[in-house]
């Protein structure tokens, strides 16, 4: 009479579906943050900085969040730093979310025209007053949809962290096949749980993306010179 | 020393390529100055070398007493002295045009929101554009949003101003509009320096007329020297042009 799948099950499975999405704000919030200034170093003036940045970066992305996963829980307490389930996860899931995040939006920054800044400079700004009043909400706007999608991978990677023994929602599904042994019912439901968490972010991050499109107008030719004259035919 | 611009035997290459082999001019208080060439001559470098865009190789330049060739010049200082700009706008596109004509006096000069409203006004007045002070950029026109670029710069109360091949991405129509403001600043006694394709301006507005070709100057006079050319290439750059 145990062996069904019953309204506690579901429940069990709906506090896997909170700490996943707990789990996933902290890895945007931390790794969004850290990830900001893996992008900033990345475009910095100091040679050094930059090396560093990119370093941190091809390490990172060199590295599967698994292995992130295991070195933050079970290799620290080694080490006599032995951190609860969710801060390991947390702490993997924002250095490898940093890593990702700081080059999407290194491109994002990059993506405006070298044009601005020239003018920015030319009007006698800072560096840093160019960066935060002419560039970053420029890069902003071509970040959101990249930055939305990017959620997905988000959410869809915390269910690594069930390695630690964190009971997200991946985890919560394997605890509650293990007493009932109906791997079909079970895992589609929570595929169908994440799908429910993760297509209202791709969606988003589509429309958002439409509309970046919409609002771009094709740039003015630039008449270059008065060598290649525009009305010669000959 | 009543230069405002001072280049002596200024020398500049990219790479390999030499882009000015020696170029000197001088720019005097109140003066209009046209820099006219073919492209690739090396006008629009020798204009950027001027507010330290592009750093020379070799030479003198100074602007307002400042020495722009030095590596220690306070940028942010010459900045605030000249102003530019440019062909493509570019313009803060994020921004209103209220907005893109407030920055830079308020973070760059520290004047007060109310100061820098006035300003605007009064920039936007002298171009034309005073009821435009809420609309962004991409709902102007092209020749609105060049205006707009001048006001921007005329905000920052500059000493001189640089126009590089402003017109140049403009109809013709939208052109004549431009140089309309151009003009005006010219008779209200703004020092200016036009590197520009409009040979007939040229001759209208400029003092001083420079010709450049491949690095040099090649001829430097009034306006009237465009009728009467005395080298080859100036001659076939009028017949070109005209």
């Amino acid at each position: 009479m145990n062996n069904e799948f019953n309204l506690n099950h579901l429940y069990f499975l709906m506090q896997g579906v909170g700490w996943t999405v707990i789990l996933s704000l902290m890895a945007f919030a931390g790794g969004g943050l850290l990830g900001f200034g893996v992008a900033l170093a990345r475009i910095s003036r100091s040679r050094t900085l930059r090396w560093l940045a990119l370093a941190y970066v091809q390490l990172v992305q060199g590295t599967p969040l698994l292995i992130l996963m295991f070195l933050s829980y079970f290799g620290l307490s080694i080490m006599g730093l032995s951190l609860p389930a969710i801060v390991a996860a947390g702490l993997s899931m924002t250095i490898y979310v940093s890593a990702y995040i700081g080059e999407i939006w290194r491109g994002c920054i990059e993506a405006v025209p070298k044009t601005q800044w020239e003018a920015a400079e030319c009007l006698a700004l800072t560096r840093t007053q160019r960066l935060f009043m002419v560039i970053l909400p420029q890069a902003l706007r071509i970040a959101t949809p990249p930055t939305v999608g990017f959620m997905v991978q988000i959410v869809k990677n915390t269910s690594l962290a069930s390695v630690v023994g964190f009971v997200e929602l991946a985890r919560a599904g394997q605890i509650i096949n293990n007493s009932l042994f109906e791997p079909f019912v079970v895992y589609m439901l929570v595929a169908g749980l994440y799908f429910l968490l993760c297509f209202p972010l791709s969606w988003w991050a589509r429309k958002l993306e439409n509309r970046l499109l919409a609002g771009r107008k094709p740039e003015p030719e630039l008449k270059k010179g008065i060598g290649n004259v525009q009305y010669c035919e000959s | 020393m009543s230069n405002i611009v001072n280049l002596e035997n200024v020398h500049k290459s990219f790479g390999s390529l030499n882009v000015l082999k020696g170029v000197s001019f001088q720019v005097k208080k109140g003066q209009v100055v046209a820099i006219i060439g073919r492209s690739g001559s090396g006008k629009s470098t020798a204009l950027r070398c001027i507010n330290r865009l592009e750093v020379i190789d070799s030479g003198l330049i100074e602007v307002c007493g400042r020495r722009v060739s030095d590596p220690l010049i306070d940028l942010r200082g010459l900045r605030r002295d000249v102003g530019i700009v440019f062909q493509s706008y570019n313009l803060f596109p994020h921004l209103t045009v209220q907005e893109n004509i407030t920055l830079a006096p308020r973070a760059a000069k520290g004047k007060s929101r109310a100061e820098a409203l006035e300003l605007a006004r009064i920039v936007l007045r002298q171009v034309g554009l005073a009821d435009k002070a809420q609309a962004y950029p991409e709902q102007l026109s092209g020749g609105q949003q060049q205006r707009v670029a001048i006001a921007r710069s005329l905000a920052m109360e500059p000493q001189v101003m640089l126009f590089d091949e402003v017109t140049s991405a403009l109809d013709p129509q939208l052109t004549g509009e431009v140089l309309k403001v151009i003009e005006e600043l010219a008779a209200g006694g703004m020092t200016m320096v036009l590197v520009t394709h409009e040979m007939a301006f040229a001759r209208k507005v400029a003092d001083v007329v420079i010709f450049m070709h491949e690095g040099r100057i090649w001829e430097t006079g009034t306006g009237d020297m465009l009728l009467n050319p005395q080298t080859a290439e100036l001659q076939q750059f009028v017949d070109n042009g005209l």
